[in-house]
């Protein structure tokens, strides 16, 4: 027996000895879930009662309401303990989580006791949430139920890896060893898939306490933990502390101008003056300066820790953003997938807008594609239009801003979010990240009336893309100038992207590393995607240095539709025409990465049209240019009209 | 450096996450100040949030007219000490009738002075939140309620529709006029209180310590006879005896325990043999089975 009385634990040596031992008990969260009428709220009930929780006063009103309401006959019916509300007394049925609390010599305890029905799933899931370790319980006489997969699916689903498997009212089956072990096969069987890392399941009564905190006699065969020895000994150490730094900004603390301190609750790893700090959303970073708190300044503060971070430097960070480990960032995306648990009567509808808020992060997010649900009998997916209430999908996500996440198998606190309903504020469903999405898997095409073929015939013309690549200084801008002219003058719909002009706007952002000229040209490319769909033809004047982008540029475009122009005019006469002054400075040093003398240009290999410069003129190269054009627009007017010629 | 936190850092790290989540989404937050230890613990974990800036809400303090004198003492002591906000109301109507526990009943006394008196205080200056120090430890209503506990614009609690409440992540969205009751103790324990007003010196209500008081003794309860608007039955005599408070509320509805306990460490030495409850010195919670949950759904905290 492991009675713990009052009298047992009260001090000896001191009050405040007795505390500090107190104080480094070790806390478990868990909860208890399963179907209607397994014993959820009994089972509590024991558990008080048996650690002697339950104090005198409380224990005659149980009395007084176990003759009015009971369902146990002479005997305490200790789920009135823990049923607290009325209509929960009334009908004998659990309705909301209920927290209790209890410690034993060992361990501390929250535990809540979370409704069987169905229809109450989401306040299991409030339960489960916050929880450690679950007590699947299990009627013996009933085996694995519904609701006791769709209960062990969503605490897998929540992030619990450890379950208690109480296969109660064994009393009723004879104390049957065979009928405990074919329920223990069904559940491990049917969980294998689940992530568990641990099952234990124990042969329970806990309307009587057999093998609740006091062996049972009438299990000889069982040779297994009870189950308060088993809520003691679990490991749950999840070690986020070894985690990356994670701080999700919560309140910025601004008292006067002299302070601005960053407050929030560390989510993983740990942090300390001196620290080098990265803004997740901006890339920003800073030093911490201070760790603030009421009883003067911190060395260090970990996971778990409510702080204020004073850092040197005036970076702007705002409520929703995230102080990081510059050596372990996390993602910053607009596109994710996630699980998705349901709570709401009305159904989640993909394109339906929502509020998603993380820990102190919103933003407003459609579900963009609901590509399954799960059926929580054999995780078949099944193809849905929707998820109802209480039911599990996997979505793939989109937000009007981008936020900071890890995945929820990474983190469970950067990786989680709700969903609220605009109108009604309800919390409607809770989600869980599994990975963030590139754009082109996620952006869905609106398909739209007037096509691409209806905007370029009413212009009388065939779009295309004519590429200008080449060297700065070969031309590319004078030859595309009088192209256009030329062009417009017989009746033609263009436009030129040049270069320099892109950059004083769409790109002033990018300058001229590597990554910013692939991102330069990826853009211009996307525009000029645009413009071919609107029925234009486009001369886009770029240097446009690396194949890999220009054949990104060229699958962009329909078929036919990409026209590479090979400029090409050699270095030396470049730099001898050296029209902008540059070529002089890049070979002075003074401009890094400079096409053709610092930073490559990989000539095409297969243009369209390949322009050699030397000795000609500009009218030259256009003529090229003209009798390429007509060319291809009678090859595909004599397609277009069947052959009829 | 230990790494792990003890029990005491977990939940005030947890108090303090939501003292912050308050200030950062709410317009107009306010704290329920009640003066006894639950109150006197949120005020400390309050200034601890926002140090080295005060709260950023003012503290209301519902005043009934029969709260203890040291209570009221006690108050404006700290509200001095600390400089914080007061804000005290008084319901007018039910001093106007004269509304007392006497004459009235603990039921209708309450519901007057308290309830209604608090429902007109959020009303008056539209606070959109209110902190108050109930635990879930307390009484079987309040273990179901959620940390953000959200009231229609009747101040309505709907325990049967509550808003899931996920991880840490609190939906502190309410449309005009609604209204959220925010827990920041919910997860304390009666022994978590004593043992963290100990750790962290923590001044209370002189009541909580043993000394010799006047008390009557009324349907099973000492009542200690705070002033003269206490009558007499017949029968009745006035006693010097050593008592003390387990929790505090009006005088005519509390009562006293006997006890020799005049320290923090004799009062956590007594708690841990206790073998009935704190309520159980509230004569509000008696009155029928489930009258907690009836006076929370009428705006009561």
């Amino acid at each position: 027996m492991r009675h713990i009385t009052a009298e047992s634990l009260a001090p000896t040596d001191g009050i405040r000895d007795y505390l500090a031992v107190q104080e480094q008990k070790s806390l478990l969260r868990f909860l208890t879930c399963g179907s209607v009428d397994d014993g959820k709220s009994t089972l509590i009930g024991r558990l008080l009662s048996d650690t002697k929780q339950i104090f005198e006063d409380q224990l005659a009103a149980l009395e007084r309401d176990s003759r009015k309401h009971g369902t146990t006959g002479d005997d305490v019916d200790f789920a009135l303990l823990v049923d607290g509300l009325e209509a929960e007394r009334e009908q004998g049925i659990t309705i909301d989580v209920a927290y209790r609390f209890f410690a034993t010599p060992k361990r501390k305890f929250i535990v809540a006791d979370t409704p069987g029905h169905e229809q109450y799933t989401r306040n299991m899931a409030t339960g489960a949430s916050t929880a450690d370790l679950a007590i699947v319980l299990i009627d013996a006489r009933q085996g694995v139920l519904r609701q006791t997969r769709r209960h062990s699916i969503i605490a897998s689903l929540l992030g619990i890896r450890h379950i208690a498997l109480a296969v109660n009212k064994i009393d009723l089956v004879g104390f049957d060893k065979a009928v405990f072990e074919r329920i223990v096969e069904d559940y491990r069987q049917f969980s294998h898939k689940l992530g568990f890392e641990t099952i234990v399941p124990i042969p329970m009564s806990a309307r009587y306490g057999d093998n609740v905190t006091s062996r049972s006699d009438k299990t000889t065969w069982y040779s297994g933990p009870t189950l308060i020895e088993h809520l003691e000994a679990v490991s749950v150490d999840e070690a986020v502390v070894e985690l990356p730094f994670r701080f999700p900004v919560q309140y910025v603390n601004r008292p006067n101008l002299d302070f601005r301190g960053f407050a929030g609750t560390i989510a993983s790893g740990s942090v300390s003056p001196g620290d080098e700090v990265v803004v997740a959303k901006s890339g920003k970073s800073a030093h911490v300066r201070r760790i603030v708190s009421h009883g003067g300044d911190l060395s260090q503060a970990v996971s778990g820790q409510a702080i204020t971070l004073v850092l040197d430097d005036e970076v702007e960070v705002s409520r929703g953003n995230m102080l990081v480990s510059p050596a372990a960032r996390p993602q910053v995306a607009d596109q994710f997938a996630a699980n998705i648990v349901w709570f709401d009567e009305h159904a989640l509808l993909p394109g339906r807008s929502y509020i998603l808020r993380t820990e102190t992060d919103q933003t407003s997010a459609t579900v963009t594609d609901l590509k399954y649900r799960v059926n929580v009998n054999d995780f078949a997916h099944e193809a849905a239009k929707s998820l109802e209430m209480n039911e599990v999908g996997i979505c793939n996500i989109s937000t009007r801003a981008p936020i900071a996440f890890d995945t929820f198998a990474e983190n469970r606190t950067t990786g989680a979010f709700i969903l609220i309903d605009r109108i009604t504020n309800a919390t409607v469903g809770a989600g869980m990240i599994l990975h963030s999405l590139r754009r082109a898997e996620n952006i869905h095409w609106q398909s739209l009336d007037v096509g691409k073929h209806g905007r370029a015939d009413l212009k009388n013309q065939r779009p295309a893309v004519f590429w200008f690549t080449g060297l700065s200084g070969s031309g590319k801008s004078t030859i595309a100038n009088l192209f256009e002219k030329k062009l417009f003058a017989t009746g033609r719909h263009t436009y030129i992207l040049d270069g320099d002009n892109v950059r004083h706007g769409l790109n002033r952002d990018l300058g001229f590393t590597d990554a910013d000229r692939v991102e330069n040209i990826r853009r211009v490319a996307e525009v000029a995607r645009l413009m071919a769909d609107a029925g234009l033809i486009v001369i886009v004047s770029f240097i446009s240095p690396f194949s890999a982008e220009r054949r990104m540029a060229r699958e962009l475009m329909a078929s036919g539709e990409f026209v590479e122009v090979f400029v090409d005019t050699p270095f030396e006469e470049c730099a001898r025409r050296d029209p902008k002054g540059l070529y002089a400075r890049a070979l002075n040093g003074e401009i890094k990465n400079f096409t053709g003398v610092d930073s490559p240009y990989e000539a095409p290999e297969n243009p369209e049209i390949h322009l050699k410069t030397l000795g000609k003129s500009a009218e030259e190269m256009v003529e090229a240019l003209e009798l390429w054009l007509n060319e291809r627009d009678i090859a595909e007017n004599q397609y277009d009209s069947g052959g009829g010629i | 450096m230990n790494i792990a936190l003890t029990h005491l850092q977990r939940l005030e790290a947890e108090s303090i996450h939501i003292f912050r989540e308050v200030a950062a989404t709410f317009a107009k937050p306010v704290m329920l100040y009640s003066v006894g230890k639950d109150s006197s613990v949120l005020m400390h974990l309050a200034m601890k949030a926002f140090y080295p800036a005060k709260p950023p809400f003012p503290f209301l303090h519902v005043d009934t007219t029969w709260k203890f004198r040291e209570m009221i003492a006690f108050r404006d002591q700290m509200a001095q000490k600390l400089g914080f906000d007061l804000l005290v109301h008084v319901n007018s109507d039910g001093v106007r009738d004269n509304i007392n526990p006497f004459d009235h009943g603990s039921n209708t006394h309450t519901h007057v002075m308290k309830t209604v008196a608090l429902r007109q205080a959020l009303d008056k200056y539209g606070f959109d939140a209110a902190f108050g120090g109930a635990r879930r430890d307390e009484e079987k209503s309040r273990a179901k309620e959620r940390i953000f506990s959200f009231r229609n614009a009747q101040h309505v609690w709907d325990p049967k529709n509550q808003r899931p409440e996920m991880w840490k992540i609190f939906n502190t969205r309410i449309a005009t006029g609604e209204s959220i009751r925010v827990f920041p103790l919910s997860n304390w324990t009666e022994l978590d209180i004593w043992q963290y007003i100990l750790q962290e010196d923590i001044p209370i209500v002189p009541l909580y310590f043993a000394k010799e008081r006047p008390v009557v003794e009324r349907d099973g309860m000492l009542i200690l006879r705070d002033d003269d608007r206490m009558e007499l039955r017949p029968g009745e005599t006035v006693e010097n005896r050593l008592v003390r408070f387990r929790t505090l509320g009006c005088y005519p509805l509390t009562g006293a325990i006997e006890s020799n306990a005049d320290t923090l460490e004799a009062i956590v030495g007594e708690m841990l043999t206790a073998r009935t409850s704190e309520r159980q010195g509230r004569l509000i919670d008696r009155d029928e089975a489930g009258s907690m949950e009836k006076k929370k759904r009428e705006g009561y905290f």
